[in-house]
């Protein structure tokens, strides 16, 4: 079992079957206090996350500014490109390209309001996919848990424990037999 | 706890005490992800789909040629006149448009109300409606007359130090239509990530091994990465919802903020949308009841998915049906002259056998889902979506033209006649709707494979529930 030293060693990883196995190591590992640990499963397993001890992350947050961003801009954009008319320092003019129609007034909030709602919408929506990526660090397309075969079924049917190599509390023989004590139906070396 | 027979294939049984499977005759993770991807894994697809394709891409050839003859003559090569100045374009283009909707529907609003049914179609809508936008765009971009300069829709600085008008309709609508692609593209982008990876995993051709994983991005299932992916889906879900509302009531804006009897109405943007839907719901399900027969896929999109669609065509159908009421009652109440001869001249006019095939195939034929037989057969589904289909695009097309042609002044009145090229660009954008769309459901999952994992009951961590209330912890 252990042909990888140390310092090539990616971590270990514990295969399951099924998700109320996958749901109890991963309670139990949160509770020897494993910080860098993880879950490889095909599909969100419902309160796998909470049983790993993940906080809620940050992103509807940064969704929100996302969100204002856009409506700054939509604001600044209209009222700037059709109803400006200032004089900068008094001296240079800056004046929108403004439509005289019927005599509607140059700076009608209402008929700014659909650009101002879809951008919002547009940059809130934009926040969320790339924030989801660069949180996620995606793309990454090499990784240690992609590089081994074994662990090809993670996006299919099976569900893995990986336990980091660089976790404070990694000795290698304690954590296979932790791992072992979970009733895996196999253990597996991780390369990096 | 008592079991629901997951073998028995009637799954439409209306039991309120059990949840219906959602998945039938598979009670394993690893079977979904083969059956699924075996219309993408197997080495030759059936021959009709390359028959379709063959055809598909031969109208789309023609969507190009019909495109290039009218940059290359001008805009008169259409049946547009003066009055009838917006004709054919602009009904497709409403027409596409409200095509698209049910895939959001699917997708964000089905989503936010817990609709787990949604799994087994929301890809493919999704799908659909990022090509029904795409064939949507083309339209207004070719009847702007001078092709070549549709870059002045869009607030790009210039020289001429000059900007579009923000406070017209038209411009809400480049930036209605133009986010609600971005947003759908990313929202399908996003979901299907996970499902390429599961692809990039099986494929064992090194060009496919290569595509599939980078356009997988590495996902790796991490349920670290997971967290944050659910939370965005579901923020994405948020934001579509009032998206999608907003895009079909902007496009009813073109119409409803002018002057012209017949479009200047309160009642356009909730008729909009609810016809967006309507007709969108129709196209999911002429497509889905062919794809899930040639793709294997009837135990993912089961007789409940096309039963639950069947009621949704009901609802949106009557809810038009109700517009188009309430729209002649209004024009009489108004005491309106002009409004009233619109309606008048709508059903009995000129253009009165539009009318009345938009009345027959929209609010007519649904009527026939109140029977759960017709809920239950697939000729009848099939039939009455291609029905609403047309109907659907009868509306716009008595919406556009019929208004147009007789408004105020009878010295003013003209009448619209659709060249061959009109007709032949309409055909050729279902040619590229089509070609978008086989291409799609040889090349990438066609169904959201994780999704639908999540949706067993194998996949509870709490033991296997069937019933109503969800395990907490």
């Amino acid at each position: 079992m252990s042909d990888i030293p140390r310092e090539k060693l990616y971590g270990l990883a514990a295969e399951f079957a099924d998700t109320p196995s996958i749901f109890h190591a991963a309670e139990k590992t949160h509770a020897a206090g494993y910080k860098w640990f993880d879950c490889l499963v095909p599909f969100p397993v419902h309160g796998l996350d909470r049983a790993m001890g993940v906080k809620m992350t940050i992103l509807p947050i940064l969704v929100f500014f996302g969100g204002l961003t856009g409506l700054t801009l939509a604001c600044i954009l209209q009222v700037f490109t059709n109803s400006l008319e200032i004089d900068l320092w008094a001296l240079v003019p800056v004046v929108g390209y403004q439509y005289d129609v019927s005599g509607k007034p140059l700076l009608g909030p209402a008929a700014f309001v659909p650009v101002a709602f879809e951008m919002t919408v547009l940059f809130s929506a934009l926040t969320a996919v790339f924030g989801t990526l660069v949180l996620n660090k995606l793309p990454m397309l090499y990784h240690p848990t992609l590089k081994s075969p074994k662990l090809a079924r993670a996006t299919d049917d099976r569900f893995y424990l990986v336990i980091e190599s660089k976790d404070p509390l990694f000795v290698r023989d304690d954590v296979e037999a932790f791992l072992q004590s979970l009733n895996p139906d196999s253990i597996i070396e991780l390369e990096k | 706890m008592s079991t629901v027979p997951v073998h028995g294939v009637d799954n439409t049984h209306e039991d309120p005490t059990h949840r219906a499977p959602l998945v039938l005759n598979h009670d394993d993770f690893g079977s979904v992800t083969r059956d699924i991807l075996k219309g993408n894994e197997d080495p030759k697809p059936p021959k009709s789909w390359y028959i379709s394709l063959a055809i598909s891409f031969g109208m789309m050839s023609m969507l190009g040629v019909m495109i290039g003859y009218l940059v290359f003559t001008g805009v008169g090569v259409w049946g547009n006149n003066n009055p009838v100045a917006w004709g054919y374009p602009i009904v497709n283009f409403v027409f596409w448009v409200g095509i698209g909707h049910a895939g959001t529907l699917i997708s964000a609003i089905l989503f936010l109300f817990r609709q787990k049914w949604r799994t087994a179609i929301n890809r493919f809508a999704e799908a659909m409606t990022i090509f029904a936008v795409i064939c949507a765009g083309t339209f207004p971009g070719i009847h702007i007359g001078r092709t070549w300069l549709a870059y002045w829709l869009f607030p790009i600085p210039n020289q001429m130090d000059m900007w579009p008008q923000f406070r017209s309709p038209l411009l809400w609508d480049v930036f209605a239509v133009g986010t609600y692609f971005t947003v759908s593209l990313l929202f399908w982008y996003l979901g299907m990530v996970p499902d390429l990876a599961t692809m990039r995993d099986r494929v064992t051709h090194p060009i496919k091994q290569l595509a599939y994983g980078i356009f997988s991005l590495g996902w790796r299932g991490s349920m670290r990465h997971w967290h944050r992916y659910e939370r965005a889906y579901l923020l994405l879900a948020a934001l579509a919802t009032p998206l999608v509302l907003s895009v079909h009531s902007v496009v009813s804006f073109d119409f409803a903020v002018s002057q012209l009897p017949g479009w200047h109405t309160t009642i356009f943007p909730p008729y909009f949308v609810a016809g967006a839907i309507f007709s969108g719901f129709a196209m999911v399900m002429t497509l889905a009841i062919p794809a899930r027969e040639l793709w294997g896929l009837k135990d993912f999109i089961t007789m409940r998915h096309l039963e639950n669609m069947c009621k949704i065509i009901l609802l949106t159908g009557s809810m038009v049906g109700y517009a188009y009421s309430m729209e002649f009652f209004i024009a009489w109440y108004s005491g309106e002259i002009y409004e009233s001869f619109t309606f008048i001249n709508r059903a009995f006019g000129p253009y009165g056998w539009a009318y009345w095939i938009m009345v027959s195939c929209n609010v007519i034929t649904p009527q026939i889902f109140w029977f759960k037989k017709a809920r239950n057969s697939i000729a009848v589904m099939f039939v009455a979506s291609l029905l609403v289909n047309v109907g659907m695009w009868f509306e716009r097309f008595v919406i556009v033209v019929t208004s147009l042609a007789n408004d105020f002044l009878p010295s003013s009145w003209g009448v619209y006649e659709p060249t061959y090229v009109d007709v032949l660009t309409f055909l050729g954008s279902f040619g590229l709707f089509m070609t978008l769309f086989l291409l799609f459901i040889r090349y990438l999952p066609v169904l959201a494979i994780a999704e639908l994992k999540a949706v067993m009951p194998e996949a509870d961590p709490h033991g296997h529930h069937h019933d109503e209330e969800e395990s907490h912890e």
